[in-house]
């Protein structure tokens, strides 16, 4: 899915080499595998407003949309269509 | 009295009630303690004997918890790393402690390994598995799990290791929940904390059960807590003020809500209104982030008595902001360092008329001002370094005889020492403590110490890198952002990514620098030595 390789592309990228594409699976729990931190988290938002042009409410941050690549992907197709 | 007896004496008191919750897992005081005496009992067979230090390396989890009573509870000392540490720190800090054991998580296990195998002194390392922590007992009988393959007894082929590996869960199952006998005193270590330094290496704080009984007793005085208290907790366990939530909650039959991070804040608000939450400790990186959010304005939380913050200072804005967040906690502004756990809070009812002062000395302590002389200030706001007399200042650092004296000088009796915080305060007509500066250069970003020199070190690692100076850049979220002046060798092709990527193969996740900057040269003294007021 194109939306889950540009939420990939990005948490690697911001990693500074710490993640690699192996071994980042988009089931993969941020939380769980301390993939990002709550600064990172703040950073993956402020870039997915930007890139796909939608607005993060507060109470929309919560590990059901964002804890994996797939969830994340889930929420955006869901702002984007809905 | 030990730091143990703060659980035992809980369970008595309440045996079935929720002591600890951990997303789904709910741990009783009865369950704790029972898994803590197994565990105690799987080290000493495994060869931990009294005084051995044990070095715990996991994410926030019950296991961490049950690991810290089981380790004292063998009459060992424990020691809790930041699970993000890399394998070079691990390597040092097991060694440097000669630690007997190392308690760690499969997920940890590639790191770990490398770092157990260059620990001589380990003589058993107890892996957690993953899917184990969700369903209690269950996984240690899956003949997929890898920790089952190394079954108590088999050494580690792979490595040709000297040290059993054992599966958690194998290894507490089969022993019984019942304590065991009781070897160490108050005075005995109960932790080594290790915290970063000017010099680039970590220093083990030494804390005896006497010390952090002491220190667990005053705050919860001037917390006011009560068995009714419910904590929430999003700090790392490595981290002194989060382990404490666990050692006062223990103290007082209280319940803490263990978070592994402050990942998704709107999470961590209906935790909040979930688990009725009546003490929230946190630092100012997470107060940045909370007083930004729009929607919780209109939220109530009425269970919520009381807010802490330390480790940096809590700007206006953030005092202001959750003020209006949270209307009816009491904030409590506080000062500390590992060396003392904690020094002083300011009674919230201040707050208004002295928004920026950390208060006084905390119960059973007393604090006062030296000048460069050593002479005892007794005038008004005069700045001098902050000196801390009390029951709950370490007992130095893990066999570093000179920084243990630079830190720890003759008191008032023959026999005491206090401590000299290397923190410059000043003190108003009424004795309420203001924080000036630090005297050495140690950067203070999301709440955790962060030494320049340690990050220096590691870029003077890397190829093409001929001078580097690490210095602290303020923040709004952070506190403070790291920030690498480095030059490079003529013809070096590192780009500031590179240099990114190499820290955080070597650092911990808070020490990374954000910032790098390439400079032909670096400013000097006539000596030589780099003058970083000059970048």
């Amino acid at each position: 899915m194109e939306i889950n390789e540009k939420i990939r592309g990005f948490i690697l990228e911001n990693s500074h080499g710490r993640l690699s594409a192996e071994t980042l699976h988009d089931d993969d729990s941020f939380l769980e595998k301390g993939i990002i931190d709550s600064t990172g988290i703040l950073e993956l938002v402020s870039f997915l407003e930007e890139h796909f042009a939608i607005t993060v409410n507060d109470d929309e941050l919560i590990p059901d949309n964002f804890d994996s690549i797939t969830k994340t992907g889930v929420y955006i197709s869901k702002k984007k269509n809905g | 009295m030990l730091v143990q007896e703060f659980l035992e004496r809980s369970v008595g008191r309440f045996p079935d009630k929720s002591a600890l919750i951990a997303g789904s897992r709910r741990l009783t005081y009865q369950d704790i303690d029972e898994q803590a005496n197994k565990l105690a009992h799987a080290l000493r067979e495994a060869g931990v004997t009294y005084g051995d230090r044990v070095v715990v390396v996991l994410d926030n989890s019950p296991e961490t918890v049950v690991s810290v009573f089981g380790i004292i509870k063998a009459d060992a000392v424990f020691s809790v790393v930041n699970p993000t540490i890399k394998e070079d720190k691990l390597t040092y800090i097991l060694n440097n402690c000669r630690a007997a054991a190392l308690i760690t998580h499969e997920t940890k296990w590639q790191t770990a390994r490398i770092a157990a195998a260059k620990a001589e002194h380990i003589r058993a390392v107890f892996l957690v598995a993953k899917d184990a922590a969700a369903n209690g007992h269950e996984a240690a009988e899956r003949n997929d799990d890898p920790a089952a393959e190394t079954s108590p007894g088999k050494r580690d082929r792979a490595s040709k290791s000297r040290y059993r590996l054992v599966s958690w869960h194998e290894a507490l199952r089969a022993q019984p929940a019942s304590a065991p006998p009781r070897k160490a005193i108050d005075i005995d270590l109960a932790a080594l904390i290790y915290t970063s330094g000017t010099t680039g290496n970590p220093k083990g704080v030494m804390m005896t059960h006497q010390n952090m009984v002491a220190a667990s007793t005053s705050i919860t005085t001037y917390l006011e807590n009560t068995d009714r208290d419910i904590i929430l907790s999003v700090l790392p366990l490595s981290f002194d003020y989060g382990l404490y939530q666990i050692i006062m909650s223990a103290q007082f039959g209280g319940t803490v809500v263990l978070e592994k991070a402050f990942l998704y804040p709107y999470a961590v608000i209906n935790t909040l209104k979930k688990e009725r939450i009546t003490g929230f400790p946190l630092v100012p990186t997470i107060s940045a982030i909370l007083i930004q959010m729009k929607e919780i304005k209109n939220e109530r939380f009425e269970h919520l008595r009381y807010i802490t913050n330390t480790a940096a200072a809590l700007p206006l804005s953030h005092i202001r902001g959750l003020r209006e967040l949270f209307p009816t906690a009491a904030i409590f502004s506080m000062y500390g360092l590992t060396e003392c756990k904690r020094v002083s809070y300011l009674p919230p009812e201040e707050l208004d008329r002295r928004p920026t002062s950390v208060g006084k000395g905390m119960p059973n302590e007393h604090v006062y001002l030296v000048d460069a002389n050593d002479r005892v200030i007794t005038e008004a706001d005069t700045v001098g370094e902050l000196v801390v007399r009390g029951a709950n200042v370490m007992k130095g650092y893990w066999e570093l005889p000179e920084a243990t004296d630079r830190m720890l000088r003759p008191g008032p009796y023959p026999w005491e020492k206090v401590l000299y915080t290397g923190d410059l305060f000043r003190m108003d007509e009424e004795g309420f403590l203001y924080f000036v500066s630090r005297k050495d250069d140690i950067i203070k970003s999301r709440g955790e110490k962060v030494s320049p020199k340690e990050i220096e070190n590691v870029l003077y690692e890397l190829d093409g890198v001929v001078e580097a100076a690490v210095v602290g850049v303020p923040d709004e979220v952070l506190g403070e952002s790291i920030k690498a002046y480095v030059v490079l060798q003529q013809g070096s092709t590192l780009s500031p990514k590179d240099i990114i990527a190499h820290c955080a193969k070597h650092l911990e996740d808070f020490m990374i620098p954000q910032h790098i900057e390439l400079r032909a040269s670096l400013p000097k003294t006539s000596t030589g030595k780099i003058t970083k007021k000059d970048l």
